[in-house]
């Protein structure tokens, strides 16, 4: 572990310690700074900036992919994509915003997020953590590569067989093997949230006080957990089948197609609650600190999400309605459809009932949870029309079902995760977004998202098939096919003005802990944060412990300010450190120890924080080295990525949490050249 | 869950003393494990269904399971991975009572019963390939090959943990203060034994 | 050396035994408990071998198979993994694992329709 001591002018404490050990490549300590930093932190809040950082550009990416396919569709009968390069943008397209967008977005808010609304110091596995990322952004790359390769997967993000089994090229390999390096990334970080969750809470934080972001965040944890291997064994079977002509989708063997489909949605619909169930959690922090009101009903509101979870189990058939499962099956998966929708509907009306009364302010971020609550519901409501088998029998395969999934998707998740960037930006960065340009953002993106996917549900009972690179005309598609292309260039030009009020607003500011007024521990420290999070683990008496600690009621319910701060000592009063930029917070030196009670004890303890380390980004790198080794069929490059990655494991296993240099004895003064080795 | 914890807790069996006290006193590591085991129960579950589903829907005239397998070697081999669970657990019951020694003679011992066991499956599949059945014959072939394959990569893995075990053991870097790490690998080892049950019974056993 | 100890099951502190009460340097009481664990299974994988032979149980043997599997399952994990002297945590978190996997695959294999074959 780590020991953050302050930088004070002219003091040498920042320097290498003389009795460092020499290495091959020395391990970084809790004070190397820049890039190398970056590389090698094991910082949840580090961490959580690159997952959403490299999000972010997939995120352009997955947009300009959109846009392509949008100029092709804009009007029939063109040719500014071929048939195979459609098929490689929209499969990309898909793949990207599902995989290398939306997941790691929630991942990086929950990775920032989760350790400080429940009073931690970081997760529970800081190094595994740092491995989630690493793997994620290598096998986004990896993906990605394939585009310079021969052509990127071109099979449709979910890639059915036979076809997947079948088409030429390397593109479907480069899919299978992304996938498989993603699902690693996804399953790691789903244990250690859980871990984290379940152990570490700061005491009095009870799972019943937990925010409500910490529930969707940990029982989508769950979902990968145990849905991420159905995916990986279906990846497995289809990449066996490609590389070494197995059975397991070959038709003419006897193989039966739907095995794919079943594995595939087996882990697929769990997916797309972990693809709502987060930002459904963002929407429940940001609808009540806007509102001035708690959250109506949280224990439904947990419950319903652990509904949801659970039921989302036996639905998976109903992406299967028009295959030939026969009326038995899709009665079955009908009614358990049905049945999902009764604690999405719950939240959906508490959430409004939140708002009910309250005093609201529009700010940005809650522009864009009141926009999910209304996109969702939209979404969820063509979803039901789904739900009916004779009803989806028709809309199967056409734009209806893409108008669903986009609204869900896109008005409800993405909505979220901006709600969720609007309103956290300030305390991750140290600085305010731009209100104006905010609100901007949103009516653009809010009317450019509604013209281009609104006419997806028209043009999809008009007949329009899905997976199309083009259409003739006479069918009466053309008009609201270019109302959706223009549409699509709105939503660019509103993510433009996302990116020009970031940039606006780079310098840092002084925002303080708390500038929206809000309810939850995050908003009780520095912002940015320091490395350790905490001064002292805070002690929790009360769901939405901050506002309990800023305002009692009257005796007519109503809020008041209180005069002092309640109880917990120290919590305000930390300075907001200037140049905290980039979360290159300079290690501040403590008082107190992590485990007292906040008696605001005046001898010098240090809090103890793991310390960086390579090893889970070298780590990383074998897996695609695995790889590409593996489609080429070149066995010695496989064999090499094998050996490089159980070689990293093994050093970074034997590699202690703390680096023995980066734990300096006592008191406050040290300037790290008397040290001596402390046990951990 | 506790709904409150005292900020100093008292020493918690379960928790590695060098480790800050949990909300649950359980130690993050173990319920790492369990958690990973769970989600191999799913892993498993997809590979031992695909077999299932394909059970007797090979074209017919092509390999099959009452062609090649060989239900005593088996058998045999199935009952040195069940001692290996033996071994494995007396290993954690030696070194939580201080005996180093016996630990290191405990997992030496599982690690060869488990590369016996890979070995003996290795020897099996060379016979079967001989005999004309190799992974792209048949369903049952492709599916036989890749579900007992993934099942022999994890008893590798097993044996390869093991043996790192011994190793710092030797070198004294196994105290008995770290026994929790002969646990985890043990709850590994234990469950890559219950899947063979399954997989011995369901795909060897049950016609 | 420190002397022999003894570990109750349900992880309790550790305790000193002094060998006049029973505990030796090789073998531990709870040694033999795990020994008597191994034989029953040993046991059972025998029964289980016979029966794939015989033919009088021909009509239940995949019935009887399954839950004598079922039966050397429980015990590996409750004794062996010792889930069953653990912490409910631990269980919930394996149980839900092959509950899932269980209910699935059954769904699963039942629309293939498997059952009926």
């Amino acid at each position: 572990m780590a020991i953050v001591t302050p930088e004070r002018p002219g003091s040498p404490a920042l320097q290498q310690p003389l009795n460092a050990p020499v290495r091959f490549l020395r391990r970084p300590t809790g004070y190397t700074k820049g890039l190398w930093g970056w590389m090698t932190t094991v910082d949840h809040k580090k961490i959580g900036i690159m997952y959403s950082a490299s999000a972010f550009i997939f995120f352009l990416i997955g947009g300009l992919e959109a846009l392509l396919l949008r100029v092709q569709l804009g009007a029939p009968d063109q040719t500014f994509l071929r048939a195979d390069t459609y098929n490689q943008l929209f499969t990309m397209h898909g793949t990207t915003m599902i995989f290398l967008v939306i997941m790691p977005l929630s991942a990086g808010l929950a990775n920032y997020l989760l350790p400080l609304m429940i009073g931690a110091r970081d997760v529970a596995f800081p190094r595994i953590n740092a491995f989630g990322f690493w793997v994620f952004l290598v096998g986004g790359l990896f993906m990605y590569s394939s585009f310079f390769l021969g052509g990127a997967p071109n099979g449709g993000w979910f890639g059915y067989v036979p076809l997947s089994r079948n088409i030429p090229g390397h593109n479907m390999d480069y899919w299978a093997f992304g996938l498989q390096i993603l699902g690693i990334a996804s399953l790691t970080g789903a244990i250690n949230l859980i871990v984290t969750v379940i152990n570490m809470r700061a005491p009095g934080m009870s799972l019943m006080r937990m925010p409500i972001f910490v529930w969707m965040s940990l029982i989508a944890q769950f979902l990968l957990l145990f849905a991420i291997p159905v995916i990986t064994v279906a990846l497995f079977l289809l990449s066996f089948d490609r590389l070494f002509s197995t059975n397991f989708f070959n038709v003419a063997a006897g193989s039966d197609p739907l095995l794919w489909q079943h594995l595939f949605w087996l882990f697929g619909h769990p997916e797309v609650y972990i693809l709502i169930l987060p930002a459904m959690g963002i929407v429940s922090e940001v609808l009540p600190v806007f509102s001035r009101k708690p959250l109506f009903g949280y224990q439904v509101m947990v419950f319903s999400g652990i509904a949801i979870g659970f039921m989302g189990w036996g639905v998976w058939a109903h992406h299967m309605f028009a295959s030939g499962l026969g009326p038995v099956a899709v009665s079955a998966f009908s009614a358990s459809t049905m049945f999902i929708a009764v604690p999405t509907g719950v939240k959906i009306f508490n959430w409004i009932s939140t708002m009910w009364r309250g005093k609201l302010t529009f700010t940005t971020p809650m522009m864009f949870a009141i926009g999910f609550v209304a996109m969702f519901t939209i979404g969820g409501l063509s979803g039901v029309t789904h739900g009916v088998v004779p009803g989806d029998t028709q809309q199967t395969d056409t734009y209806y079902i893409v108008a669903h999934f986009h609204y869900v998707l896109f008005g409800g998740s993405m909505f979220g995760l901006f709600a969720g960037a609007y309103y956290w930006y300030p305390k991750f960065a140290g600085r305010m977004l731009d209100e104006r340009l905010g609100k901007i953002h949103f009516w653009l993106m809010f009317l450019g998202f509604n013209m281009t996917f609104g006419p997806f549900h028209i043009l999809g009972l008009q007949g329009m098939p899905r997976r199309i690179y083009t259409y003739p005309e006479g069918r009466g598609w053309d008009v609201w096919n270019m109302v959706s292309t223009i549409g699509s260039f709105i939503i660019a030009l509103s993510i433009a003005v996302f990116i020009l009020n970031m940039w606006k607003n780079r310098k840092p500011q002084e925002v303080g802990d708390d500038p929206w007024d809000a309810r939850t521990l995050e908003w009780t420290i520095p912002s940015p944060p320091p490395e350790y999070n905490f001064k002292e683990i805070p002690l929790v008496t009360s769901r939405d412990e901050l506002w309990h600690r800023k305002y009692t009621e009257d005796e007519h319910g109503r809020s008041v300010r209180r005069e002092v701060v309640a109880e917990q000592p120290k919590m305000e009063g930390t300075e907001v450190e200037p140049s905290g930029a980039e979360g290159n917070a300079t290690p501040d030196h403590v008082d107190g120890e992590e485990a007292h009670e906040g008696s605001g004890e005046e001898h010098e303890e240090h809090i103890h924080m793991p310390s960086p380390s390579y090893w889970p980004l070298v780590t990383s790198l074998g897996l695609p080295v695995i790889s590409y080794g593996m489609i080429y069929k070149t066995w010695a490059v496989a064999i090499l990525g094998g050996v490089l990655t159980v070689a990293s494991l093994y050093a970074w296993a034997l590699e202690p949490a703390t680096a023995p240099e980066d734990t300096p004895v006592h008191g406050p003064d040290t300037s790290g050249d008397d040290l001596e080795a402390v046990p951990a | 869950m506790t709904t409150t914890v005292t900020a100093s807790s008292g020493s918690h069996a379960e928790v590695d003393p060098g480790h800050p006290p949990t909300s649950t006193g359980l130690s993050n590591e173990k319920v790492a494990m369990w958690a990973f085991l769970g989600s191999e129960c799913l892993l498993f579950g997809s590979l031992i269904s695909t077999y299932l589903l394909f059970k007797g829907q090979s074209q017919p005239g092509t390999i099959g399971p009452d062609d090649v397998f060989d239900i005593p070697y088996t058998s045999v081999s199935s009952f040195v991975l069940l001692m290996s669970s033996l071994t494995m657990v007396l290993s954690l019951a030696a070194i939580q009572r201080g005996d180093h020694r016996l630990t290191r003679v405990w997992i030496l011992t599982t690690a060869l019963l488990g590369a016996s066991f890979v070995a003996g499956q290795a020897y099996e599949f060379t016979v079967f390939v001989r005999e004309g059945m190799n992974l792209r014959v048949n369903l049952f072939s492709s599916s036989f090959f890749v579900l007992t394959g993934f099942h022999g990569a994890h008893v590798t893995i097993g044996v390869l943990m093991l043996l790192s075990l011994y190793s710092l053991s030797m070198r004294g870097k196994l105290p008995t203060s770290k026994a929790e790490t002969v646990e985890l690998v043990g709850l590994y080892w234990h469950f890559v034994d219950v899947v063979w049950i399954v997989i011995f019974t369901l795909i060897y056993l049950i016609p | 050396m420190s002397g022999p100890t003894t570990r109750d099951e349900a992880t309790g502190p550790v305790v000193e035994v002094p060998p006049e009460e029973g505990g030796t340097h090789h073998d531990h009481p709870g040694d033999w408990k795990y020994i008597k664990i191994a034989l029953i299974l040993a046991v059972i994988t025998a029964v289980e071998v016979a029966f794939s032979y015989w033919e009088a149980v021909e009509g239940i043997l995949a019935p009887s198979l399954i839950a004598m599997s079922i039966l050397k399952f429980v015990m590996v994990v409750g004794y062996f993994m010792h889930l069953k002297f653990d912490s409910r945590l631990f269980r919930r978190l394996f149980v839900a694992g092959i509950a899932l996997a269980i209910f699935c695959f059954t769904v699963m294999l039942t629309t293939f329709g498997v059952w009926s074959r």
